[in-house]
């Protein structure tokens, strides 16, 4: 059995041939279950990022071809764009993918659980199964051992994640919303997701600020409001398109005496600027801005790139074990006939002795002893040739010193 | 065999500080044995102090090396309590060198090895010795998170793009946590404080310049928790006091031997 892989990623093709052949999932596992058949198995990984039939099958010749088919099938455009890989290369490719080391963003989390999915909706037999379960493995080793994934890498991310070297945890954190445009709603997300409470959202027209506050929560208010709101917030987050500053360094320290030390994080995603710069200079106040941010995502994603190193070796220790199991599949059923035949000659032997019930259990057990001995050496022996890729020329010559060949 | 648990002591500690200035260039497996280091270390500290009291039938802590060898139980013990977590570790790289620092000047102290009983009675010594080493142990690992908090802290204003690669504890969390040690700190220094000061009146004796930075000490932390909980004193201004303090700390521990365990 071989395995194939055919398919897209944004290396080669971009996102308009992507988008035509992204699946979800439903369709992933029909198109699974329409490859497969027989004794072969089919996988369909789609993200947004890549299309990947995985195929197993006695011919992979025939397999790529079936899998190139339903790609086009997709559509029609996608041939100069698709990959090839056979075996150890599928797999080690798989293992990187799962890893996050294959993504526009290296360490990105999103991939595992999409890989884990594929497996779960794909018509797997025992190859596949074991090349996704290791694939799933590779990638969650990859993440704990290294730290790959540890960092933000977008802007938005990157400002919850300084919120929280200032506050800990989230939980229950008030943010004060400056601005309804759409810059700021992925860091509102962002902050809400790590449970912080979107307190109000001040907005120059009132109408956008309530269709935010339906969505995340909190009270809409105009932009004169601001300074009072101060004095309750924990996070300011702005970004509206005002040509000058929003809140002065004069405002945010007269709330500070009402906030009994209680440290006060600001984030400005506006250009123009929207908080006056001079705010950062005052006691327990930290305002990062979007050059600021743009500084951590890139100090973090060079952070990740070279933890991608460590992860590679990682990957690479992972996939060599899988071409060690997938080889060892080429010497299983010699192993499985000459222990057969050693059984049978055996009994044999034990059934023409003629012995009494106490010793028949002594011979038996005496000559089954003997026989694991003996063929345990060769067991092992054929298995490691088999790791060492000359695994069908010791099947083929223990079938040949045993008389096997019939047994095939 | 006090001797021989000193060594495996020491090399646990010395593991785990190397350990832990690994982990911050790789963070991860380093991180963890420097934890393992931490654990095992005390748990061998603590059956050489078990050694020491059995063979001494008291409290053999009272000479300098041997306070100095509690002293480090107290300060690791206390780590332990946060230092297992991951985001504590960076306290690690402050404590742990510490510790090892002190441990081996207590053995050069003779601190480590069989102890005498001392001429106080034992319930004295655990009272009056026992209680303050424990508050100073709390004040150093609250000295020690002030620290941390003022480095984390000027990250932050200097906006290093770093911070979030090389990521410590939260500075409210930081703030908090040196709080709370402080607060179950000082009582237990004011408690050793009233006891030495009870005997003082009851046997006689002098109160010399050791006793009268002890209890600027106190004030220190007391005008702490006050100003804390009355006028809000938070962040960089709580940070520094709490290092003041700690400077004091320091002077009471190296004046020890000049005066408490001169005769």
């Amino acid at each position: 059995m071989s395995i194939v892989l055919v398919g897209i990623s944004h290396h080669q093709a971009p996102v308009e041939l992507r988008e035509r052949a992204a699946l979800d999932r439903q369709r992933a596992a029909e198109l699974a279950g329409a490859l497969a058949g027989g004794r072969s198995e089919a996988v369909v990984l789609s993200t947004c990022n890549r299309t990947e039939l995985y195929l197993a099958d006695e011919s992979a010749e025939a397999a790529e071809e079936k899998a190139e088919v339903a790609l086009l099938a997709l559509e029609s455009k996608l041939g100069p764009a698709l990959y090839r890989l056979r075996d150890e290369d599928a797999a080690l490719h798989l293992f990187r993918v799962a890893a996050g080391l294959d993504s526009m963003i290296p360490g990105e989390g999103e991939i595992l659980g999409q890989v884990r999915a594929a497996h779960e909706s794909g018509a797997t037999g025992p190859l596949l199964d074991r090349l996704f379960r290791q694939a799933v493995q590779a990638g969650r080793k990859a993440r704990t051992q290294t730290a790959i994934g540890e960092s933000p890498a977008s802007v938005s991310s990157a400002a919850a994640a300084l919120a929280e070297q200032v506050f800990g945890d989230l939980e229950g954190r008030s943010v004060l919303v400056v601005g309804a445009g759409k810059v700021g709603e992925l860091a509102i997300r962002n902050l809400v997701s790590r449970g912080a409470t979107i307190a109000s959202v001040a907005n120059r027209t009132g109408q956008r600020a309530e269709e935010l506050t339906e969505r995340f929560g909190g009270e809409a208010l105009p932009l004169e409001r601001i300074e009072e709101e101060l004095v309750r917030a924990d996070v300011v987050l702005s970004s509206t398109s005002a040509p000058g500053w929003i809140l002065t360094r004069e405002q945010v320290e007269h709330a500070l005496h009402a906030r009994k030390g209680r440290p006060l994080f600001l984030i400005d995603l506006a250009v123009p600027r929207d908080l006056d710069p001079a705010i950062h200079e005052l006691e327990g106040c930290y305002l990062y801005d979007i050059d600021d941010l743009e500084a951590v995502v890139a100090e973090t994603l060079a952070g990740r790139r070279r933890e991608a190193a460590r992860a590679e070796t990682i990957v690479a220790e992972e996939a060599d074990r899988f071409r060690a199991w997938q080889a060892s599949l080429d010497v299983v059923p010699a192993i499985t006939s000459l222990r057969a035949r050693a059984e049978q000659i055996r009994d044999a032997e034990l059934s023409r002795a003629k012995l009494n019930d106490a010793e028949r259990r002594a011979a038996e057990s005496v000559t089954a002893a003997v026989l694991n001995k003996l063929l345990h050496l060769p067991t092992i022996r054929m298995k490691q040739a088999a790791a060492a890729a000359d695994g069908v020329i010791y099947a083929d010559a223990v079938r040949h010193l045993f008389g096997l060949e019939d047994e095939r | 065999m006090a001797e021989l648990l000193f060594w495996p002591a020491l090399l646990a500690y010395g593991e785990a500080a190397v350990a832990y200035l690994n982990d911050v260039r790789h963070p991860g497996l380093a991180g963890r044995l420097a934890t393992w280091g931490v654990r095992v270390g005390w748990l061998v500290q603590t059956a050489l102090l078990a050694v020491q009291a059995a063979r001494a039938d008291g409290f053999p802590w009272s000479t300098w090396g041997g306070s100095l060898n509690l002293f480090v139980w107290l300060v690791v013990g206390a780590y332990l309590i946060w230092g297992c977590q991951p985001r504590y570790r960076l306290l690690g790289l402050a404590v742990l060198p510490l510790a090892v620092v002190l441990f081996i000047l207590a053995r050069v102290g003779g601190g480590t090895g069989v102890g005498v009983r001392s001429h106080y009675s034992n319930l004295f010594l655990v009272l009056h010795v026992g209680l303050v080493l424990a508050a100073f142990a709390g004040f150093t690992l609250a000295a020690a998170l002030s620290a941390l908090y003022l480095w984390q802290e000027r990250r932050l204003k200097r906006r290093e793009s770093s911070i979030l690669r090389l990521r410590a504890p939260a500075l409210s969390r930081l703030d908090e946590v040196a709080a709370r040690t402080i607060a179950i700190a000082l009582p237990a220094l004011t408690l050793g404080i009233a006891v030495g000061i009870a005997r003082l009146r009851d046997r006689g004796g002098g109160f010399d310049a050791l006793m009268a930075v002890t209890v600027v000490t106190w004030s220190i932390y007391s005008g702490y928790l006050a100003l804390r909980h009355f006028a809000g004193w938070r962040g960089r201004r709580a940070a520094y006091l709490v290092l003041a303090g700690f400077v004091l700390v320091v002077v009471v521990r190296l004046g020890l031997p000049v005066t408490h365990f001169a005769t």
